[in-house]
């Protein structure tokens, strides 16, 4: 992977932040935590809609489905009842679990939200992937809220009174700074990971499935294979996050769980305000559209909901390039890309020939 | 016909009630430049999305290679070798003309981890090498969408040929292109035809091109299979005289 | 589960026809949005994710008409006239930008409408469930097994009259017929002098006002809440993909055909499927649609 001088300086101002930002602001330390996961959210929703241009409204299924199993995993591995017996509507039944236990149940979790995540994804592909452009995005929206649905119906994970998560083994600033942790690896995780998977035949193969689609069926890209991966790896990691998220919140239910309405539209919102189908616009729109969200906590309280709406639909209805796509139009060749001027080609086709 | 690379037989199909293709029976040989020609209307465009499996037919068989096709999907026949370009032309309009070429490789017996091949090396050379062929090296870089429809069409039929497919069906390659290019595209497709040995199935409409390129032709005429020759018998044949003429 | 079908097919079969008279009664109020979505659809190419959101706002302004003691024919004479303006202002500030954008954006604009209109909503009216009691009399029959509230008959018989209307109005009037020559091919309308602006913002504001009719009779025969909406844009997005664009009869039968689903599935599975049931048949008309496409080596778009 080579980088351009702007890219390691970007990576290192990154790192500082992310390094010391929660030493020299620790009242921020889970705002920043949630900064990553927000991060990370955008940029594998960019995979899918931004890179590959299937527009999902539902990604945020995987990151409660991830937060349901973490939670069974995490309290079945240790305890015999099993999360059944441990839900809110069994009442108070409240088995303490030993650190080695805890950190083992939660590691033990995570991996397993992945995976289901992923494993589910690769379902929903088997009959999602048919439906294009608008059907696609109504559809997946569709079964975010199908998902949520039939999730409050199980009683065995507690069905609409939800899960009390298993107790931090350790004080409170340990547990910021250690879900803090968490949330700042994954991100790094899934970024150069995507930054690794765009530099692939992989990421041709998306956009081209992005350009046009039928050109790529009709010249013998694996359509359907691509499809699948494109969206196992948002699956995955949101999976992880959401396992990640359920533990930091520490009760989850349908709403903490499948957040459609907050996350699941803001990811989007964050992809699209950076500039879709570029590795740092989501990035960007997310650090710029949490900061607004804060804001708007900190002074309009009940109003923020409304202020986040609106910004949503400014921002799609009056700058939908975002920021990236604006900067790689005004200054196409700060990002290599070459415009024809006559001049140019004239002198280049002179050189070729 | 000694070695049919593609064969129809009896292949219909209708629309509503509309019948566009009735019994067309036709080869392709392995190795040839084939055409085929009519006036508008006469059903050509639906024979050809018949053979690439762009919708189902009615009645009959499509041979490729020996394989039944006429149920498979577009990408499936077009991993078996056979890929077709657009009247339209299509290219992925955001990327540039080496990122156009080198995701065009060929998806026969891919491997999982082809999938995350790196850019680099032997594919990114033969991209270049091949868009120095139909004339675009200097367009490299340039996004794709920028060229203009002729600079479109060359890079399309680039794209076509990275893919080494066993046969290239072109529909209208010279449509819309300035006439000083038709020329070298069909010196192109010649050299395509005899150095990379590839057989093409050409519909086109301009008949000066058609009769210079092709070594077999077949002339549709209302949906039905009017004709087919070598271009000098049907340059001679009354009823396909009788077919331009009478048609419009 | 299994005692419900019982009472359903064994014990009771009579309440079967509770159940599909309830299913009429929601199918008709379907109907009426779904044929708003499949207007604005086929003529402008917009999604609206907001349907449903349009519906419950009528809903709301029944419900503040109401507590001033106005008549009901009278509210649905204020509410449509009030969302169809409301619609026009939409439209000038948002649709008609996004109007020519790819339909994600559509999508996505209309969906943080959707989320907008919700808090708007939730912060004036508040996050209670509620309805208007119109305080007529209800008539039985079947032994007390069958219930008919004359207020939803009234709706029945009102949603008739509307959708009777909108046949009429599409059919006859000047406005209509501009309405589906520019679905048909807007350049070609153009060229003959049609204002193609104003015709996309009448199509969009008599949206709203199909939706604000169909919410006002919600708020009566059933329930609304500010978080509500999105069942109803399911729904609506079910049916016209069932039905297909501009085609009313086909519409009216599938807001028929989801109403009695959901009522059945209602009926047997208890009230906890009450937002999944409509979610569901919009998973399965999606799947069937690309089974049917597949068969013709296609697919959805």
């Amino acid at each position: 992977m080579s980088m351009t001088r702007d890219t390691k300086v970007t990576y290192g101002l990154l790192a500082l932040f992310g390094i010391f930002g929660p030493i020299l602001f620790p009242d921020y330390t889970l705002s920043i935590a949630y900064l990553w996961m927000m991060v990370l959210m955008a940029s594998t929703w960019d995979t899918l809609g931004g890179q590959m241009g299937y527009n999902s409204l539902g990604n945020i299924t995987f990151f409660g489905v991830g937060m349901y199993v973490s939670a069974i995993v995490q309290v079945s591995f240790f305890y015999e009842g099993g999360v059944a017996e441990y839900t809110s509507a069994m009442g108070s039944i409240k088995p303490e679990f030993t650190p080695a236990e805890y950190f083992w149940g939660l590691g033990l979790g995570i991996l397993a939200a992945g995976v289901v995540g992923l494993v589910l994804s690769v379902i929903f592909s088997s009959f999602m992937f048919g439906l294009r452009g608008p059907y696609f995005a109504i559809g997946s929206l569709g079964l975010a809220i199908a998902v949520a649905e039939v999730t409050i119906t199980i009683d065995y994970v507690g069905g609409a009174s939800g899960i009390s998560m298993p107790l931090f083994p350790g004080d409170i600033e340990f547990r910021s700074t250690f879900f803090y942790i968490l949330c700042f690896v994954l991100t790094i995780i899934s970024h150069f990971l995507l930054r690794w998977l765009y530099s692939t035949q992989f990421g041709l193969a998306i956009n081209a499935i992005r350009d046009d689609e039928d050109k790529a069926e009709a010249m013998g890209i694996p359509t359907l294979a691509y499809k699948r991966i494109g969206w196992a790896i948002p699956a995955f990691f949101m999976g992880c996050i959401g396992a990640v998220a359920g533990n930091m919140a520490g009760f989850i239910d349908k709403e903490v769980a499948y957040p459609i309405p907050t996350f699941g539209i803001f990811m989007v919102a964050m992809a699209l305000l950076g500039g879709k189908g570029t590795l740092w616009g989501p990035v960007l729109g997310a650090i710029i559209f949490h900061v607004i969200k804060e804001a708007t906590w900190t002074y309009l309280l009940n109003l923020q909901w409304v202020a986040l709406g609106l910004i949503l639909i400014i921002n799609i209805v009056y700058f939908q390039q975002g920021i990236m796509g604006w900067l790689q139009t005004k200054y196409p060749e700060r990002f290599g890309i070459v415009v024809d001027t006559s001049t140019v080609t004239d002198a280049d086709g002179k050189e070729a020939a | 016909m000694s070695d049919p690379i593609i064969k129809v037989e009896g292949v219909s199909k209708s629309y509503g009630g509309v019948k566009a293709n009735v019994d067309i029976t036709m080869g392709v040989e392995r190795g040839s430049i084939t055409g085929i020609i009519g006036p508008n209307g006469c059903g050509k465009t639906t024979l050809f999305n018949s053979i690439v499996g762009y919708h189902p037919i009615d009645s009959g068989s499509i041979q490729f290679d020996g394989q039944e096709i006429s149920h498979l999907l577009v990408g499936d026949i077009a991993r078996l070798g056979m890929l077709r370009t657009f009247q339209q032309t299509r290219i992925y309009g955001k990327m540039n003309c080496v990122d156009n070429m080198q995701i065009s490789v060929s998806h026969r017996g891919d491997s999982k981890f082809s999938m995350f091949a790196s850019r680099k090396g032997e594919i990114k050379d033969r991209a270049e090498h091949l868009l120095e062929f139909v004339g675009l090296y200097s367009k490299r870089n340039l996004i794709s969408g920028d060229l203009s429809f002729g600079q479109q069409k060359l890079l399309e039929f680039a794209m076509a040929l990275m893919n080494e497919p066993k046969v290239l069906l072109l529909d209208e390659p010279t449509a819309g292109i300035n006439p000083t290019l038709i020329n070298g595209l069909i010196d192109r497709l010649r050299r395509a035809n005899e150095e990379l040995g590839i057989t093409l199935c050409v519909i086109e409409h301009n008949m000066r091109v058609i009769m210079n390129l092709a070594s077999h032709i077949y002339c549709l005429a209302n949906g039905r299979m009017l004709a087919n020759g070598t271009p000098e018998e049907l340059q001679n044949d009354q009823r396909v005289i009788d077919a331009y003429l009478g048609g419009h | 589960m299994w005692d419900n079908l019982q009472l359903l097919f064994v014990w009771a079969p009579i309440i079967n026809v509770q159940v599909i008279l309830d299913g009429i009664f929601v199918g008709a109020v379907f109907a009426l949005s779904a044929y708003g979505l499949a207007l604005v659809w086929g003529v402008m190419n917009i999604k609206n994710l907001a349907q449903g959101d349009f519906v419950i706002m009528g809903g709301y302004m029944a419900l503040a008409l109401h507590q001033l003691h106005v008549p009901l024919v009278l509210i649905l004479l204020i509410v449509m006239p009030l969302m169809f303006m409301f619609g026009w202002v939409i439209y000038v500030l948002m649709i008609r930008r996004i109007i020519d954008q790819d339909m994600f954006v559509s999508l996505l604009a209309t969906f943080g409408l959707s989320l907008l209109l919700q808090q708007v909503m939730n912060l004036i009216f508040g996050p209670e469930v509620q309805t208007i009691d119109m305080e007529l009399p209800v008539y039985d029959a079947f032994d007390n097994m069958v219930t008919v509230p004359s207020s939803k008959l009234i709706t029945l018989g009102l949603a008739a009259v509307i959708a009777t209307g909108v046949i009429i109005f599409m059919k006859r009037s000047r406005a209509g017929q501009a309405i589906r020559a520019t679905a048909q091919d807007p350049r070609a309308a153009r060229v003959l002098g049609i204002d193609i602006d104003r015709v996309y913002a009448f199509t969009f504001a008599f949206n709203a006002a199909l939706c604000g009719a169909a919410g006002v009779l919600v708020s009566i025969i059933w329930v609304i809440q500010p978080f509500y909406g999105i069942t109803y844009s399911v729904r609506s997005f079910a049916i016209v993909t069932a039905a297909g664009l501009g085609n009313l009869p086909a519409v009216i039968g599938a807001g028929f055909g989801i109403g009695l689903f959901e009522k059945y599935t209602g009926a047997i599975l208890g009230t906890a499927y009450e937002v999944a049931a409509p979610v569901s048949i919009l998973l399965l008309v999606l799947i069937w649609r690309q089974i049917q496409m597949r068969r013709n080596r296609q697919v959805v778009r």
